[in-house]
């Protein structure tokens, strides 16, 4: 029997509320008991926790481990690796691989290198359509017996409106999200925020709208499927407003933003700065507040990081050829902290609600609790520490990140996967 | 020197655009073109300020006009030149673009023309070389020496460029020509107008300082001076105006527009102008047309550029001594 006893922590679980300073138990892969008066089980490792945080590992539904095709960005156990060092005991990885995720083999695929890793756990995503083509449904019965815990076309948004309600109705057997990234492409064409910055830069932009007309649509398609729909990285104020009228009127939808999203905004372009681009470009001022008040009020449920490595050179181009999409699982839960936290939008176990709870409720996944006979994923935050970004300390094999050199507030010290210590910050 | 009451500016090591310059900086820009201009007339066209310099043009995007200009300007500086086009497809525009700054730094060049399909471009360069360089245009962001020499052209006219009222006419959206002659123009002080279709205007462009007249007749009505941008076909293909019939209909520079204009309208235009379209023949051949002193002109702007980006401030326009073989 392998015994874990994590001593002294504020413990912060928001699935009951808890928010004390308590011993944690964890025993062969769960959570056995969380109270004051555990004393010390025989054979346990001790961890101190003092001055710390305890939380459920954090969850994060949205990354690309480039794995398999782009294994020069990164793999899954380098991305697995650095979601254990940014606090993540689980991620969900994005389809867009090459070959496509799109059928059972290539879930069980990246399970079977998740569990090589021995990092966060990696759950599969599959492809709504075959290569992502937009045309013939996936296999979405075969890919969640493989494993995969949701479909999603992300890179592209789900094609046409009909394929979109076939999708929504289908998953609907299997009880998955269908995640979408809403981008009416037609409208599109550009790589940066359509607004003033573009207009300075001489950029094509990418007008708000092209997101809020495919968020329409897709509200609309779950509320006539009763499916439930997942709108990814949401970036606009129409967006937000367009899911808060859906939400009032009990469609079943759910919603995701960016570390990103609520920190920077499009002014960070300037200077031709390809770390800055990604799409959803960054917005406004008024967008990311508006995904701040979100983020409070639960229109937006989840924090996800959209983390997106691309090769060095690849950044190292003119803007408009550049890739899009930024690194982000060791720095989503600092911009959190400084941005949101700190910024007074949401308290410490709200936080660690929309980066951890949240997450596992909105894609029906096992951890976001430390309730007894949970799985034993749990992280070890220190959320006072104030470090500085160095992407060459990145456990990602990327580098691309906007935040090079910022000082967030708060990171992992610690992170349990099954019980298992996966990741100890030295020093 | 002598008495340095008013130093002039400094532009620093790259000319990227004139967002980033001062007004004193760009009148210094034209103050230095005027004596240039005279060199072009002379039958020795000649001086040595560049002598031993060494620069290459480089031209990703196809291009007559402006490096022709920018070769004479330095040639007429006794510069080194060395012309790279790297034409074809625009798909592999950016594609080599830190290769190309590795290999220019490793050659030990003075100077880089560079002119590229990508805003942005020649940012790119400069952050990464050692040597000047010049923005012949990049992307839909910056061209500065075009606008420059449109303001100079401006100023021979009005003698002055504070208070003219100059309309820009056409394709804001794709333009670099405009944003550069924006910048420039609100800097020193002239009132800016653009006009064109909506479909072709930028974003929140109004935030720019400029007042946006929906209609060619406004800006007849308008303007002292008329810049008119040649409508790009091949941008056209994204449909944002039916038809170039339709645009000469409704926005085209005609001379019967512009027989009811209030007073004489300069008529300016950074070329090569599509007749017929943006732009009536008797129109760009008649008696208001600046369009070629603009070409003469670019000439003079360019190696003031030059000349200033090397570290000259006081012009010597004297002849060149004989070489001594």
């Amino acid at each position: 029997m392998t015994r874990i006893l994590i001593q002294g922590g504020r413990v912060i679980d928001p699935s009951q509320q808890m928010d004390t300073t308590a011993d944690v138990l964890l025993e062969d892969g769960k959570v056995a008991a969380v109270g004051t008066d555990l004393g010390q089980p025989e054979g346990a490792e001790l961890i101190d926790a003092g001055g710390k945080v305890v939380a459920p590992g954090l969850i994060d539904l949205h990354v690309h481990l480039r794995e398999p095709g782009q294994e020069d960005q990164e793999t899954v156990a380098t991305g697995a690796m650095a979601a254990a060092a940014g606090g993540f005991s689980a991620v969900c990885a994005m389809p867009n691989t090459d070959p496509v995720t799109d059928n059972q083999a290539a879930i069980g695929f990246v399970i079977r290198q998740s569990q090589r890793a021995q990092a966060a756990r990696v759950y599969p995503i599959g492809a709504v359509s075959l290569g992502q083509q937009g045309e013939r449904l996936a296999e979405f019965g075969e890919m969640v017996g493989a494993g995969a815990v949701a479909v999603s076309d992300d890179g592209h948004p789900v094609a046409t409106s009909q394929l979109m309600r076939t999708a929504l109705e289908y998953a609907r057997t299997f009880g998955i999200p269908v995640a979408d990234h809403c981008e009416d492409m037609s409208l599109a064409d550009g790589s940066m925020h359509e607004g003033i910055v573009s207009t300075r830069m001489g950029l094509p932009g990418i007008p708000s709208a092209a997101e809020e007309v495919m968020v329409a649509r897709d509200v609309i398609l779950a509320e006539l499927t009763s499916g439930h729909v997942h709108l990814c990285h949401m970036s606009t104020r129409g967006s937000v407003e367009l899911i808060r009228r859906a939400k009032e009127k009990g469609i079943s939808v759910t919603a995701e933003a960016t570390p990103h999203h609520f920190a920077l905004t499009h002014e960070r372009c300037e200077g031709y700065d390809t770390n800055a681009k990604m799409n959803p470009p960054l917005r406004e001022a008024e967008d990311r507040e508006a995904i701040r008040e979100g983020l409070k009020d639960g229109t937006i449920d989840v924090i996800a990081s959209d983390h997106a490595p691309h090769h060095y050179d690849a950044k190292e181009q003119a803007f408009d050829d550049a890739p899009n999409g930024i690194i982000g699982l060791e720095t989503a839960f600092g911009i959190g902290v400084r941005e949101l936290v700190e910024g007074g939008y949401l308290s410490l176990p709200e936080l660690i609600f929309r980066m951890s709870t949240r997450p596992a409720q909105v894609f029906n996944l096992p951890g976001g609790t430390l309730v007894g006979g949970a799985p034993a994923d749990v992280v070890i935050l220190d959320p006072d520490v104030r470090w500085q970004v160095d992407p060459q300390e990145s456990f990602s094999k990327s580098r691309n990140t906007p935040f090079a050199g910022e000082t967030l507030v708060g990171r992992a010290d610690l992170t349990i996967v099954r019980g298992k210590v996966v990741y100890r910050r030295e020093g | 020197m002598t008495d340095v009451t008013a130093a002039p500016p400094a532009l620093g090591k790259d000319l990227l655009g004139l967002h980033d310059l001062s007004a004193a900086q760009i009148q210094h820009i034209l103050d230095t073109a005027e004596p240039f201009k005279e060199v072009s007339e002379r039958p020795i066209k000649k001086v040595p300020a560049l002598r031993g310099k060494t620069i290459v043009n480089l031209f990703f995007e196809d291009s007559t006009r402006t490096r022709i200009s920018f070769e004479f300007a330095e040639k007429r500086l006794s510069a080194d030149t060395v012309n790279v086009a790297s034409g074809g497809s625009s798909v592999s525009k950016g594609e080599n673009l830190v290769d190309t700054a590795r290999n220019l730094e490793a050659m030990r060049i003075d100077m880089v023309v560079i002119r590229h399909g990508a805003s942005g471009a020649a940012q790119f360069l400069g952050e990464r070389i050692r040597s000047n360089v010049v923005n012949a245009g990049d992307g839909k962001h910056e061209h500065p020496t075009q606008a420059l020499l449109d303001m100079l052209t401006l100023r021979d006219h009005f003698g002055r460029i504070d208070g003219v009222k100059v309309a820009i006419c056409g394709d804001i959206l794709h333009s670099r020509v405009a944003r550069s002659n924006i910048w420039g123009l609100t800097k020193l002080g002239a009132e800016v107008a653009v006009c064109g279709p909506a479909s072709l205007m930028p974003s929140h462009v109004e935030e720019l300082g400029v007042t946006i007249l929906p209609r060619i007749e406004d800006a007849i009505e308008w303007a002292d001076a008329l810049n008119i941008l040649r409508l790009q076909m091949e941008r056209m293909q994204g449909g944002y105006i039916p038809s170039q019939r339709e645009y000469n209909r409704v926005f085209g520079v005609t001379s019967e527009r512009l027989s009811k204009a209030p007073k004489d309208i300069l008529i300016m235009h950074p070329g090569p102008i599509n007749r017929g379209v943006e732009i009536d023949s008797d129109v760009a051949d008649g008696p208001h047309s600046v369009i070629l002193p603009q070409v003469t002109n670019g000439i003079a702007v360019r190696m003031a550029v030059l000349y200033l980006l090397a570290g000259g401030s006081q012009v010597s326009t004297a002849a060149q001594p004989e070489d001594q073989a």
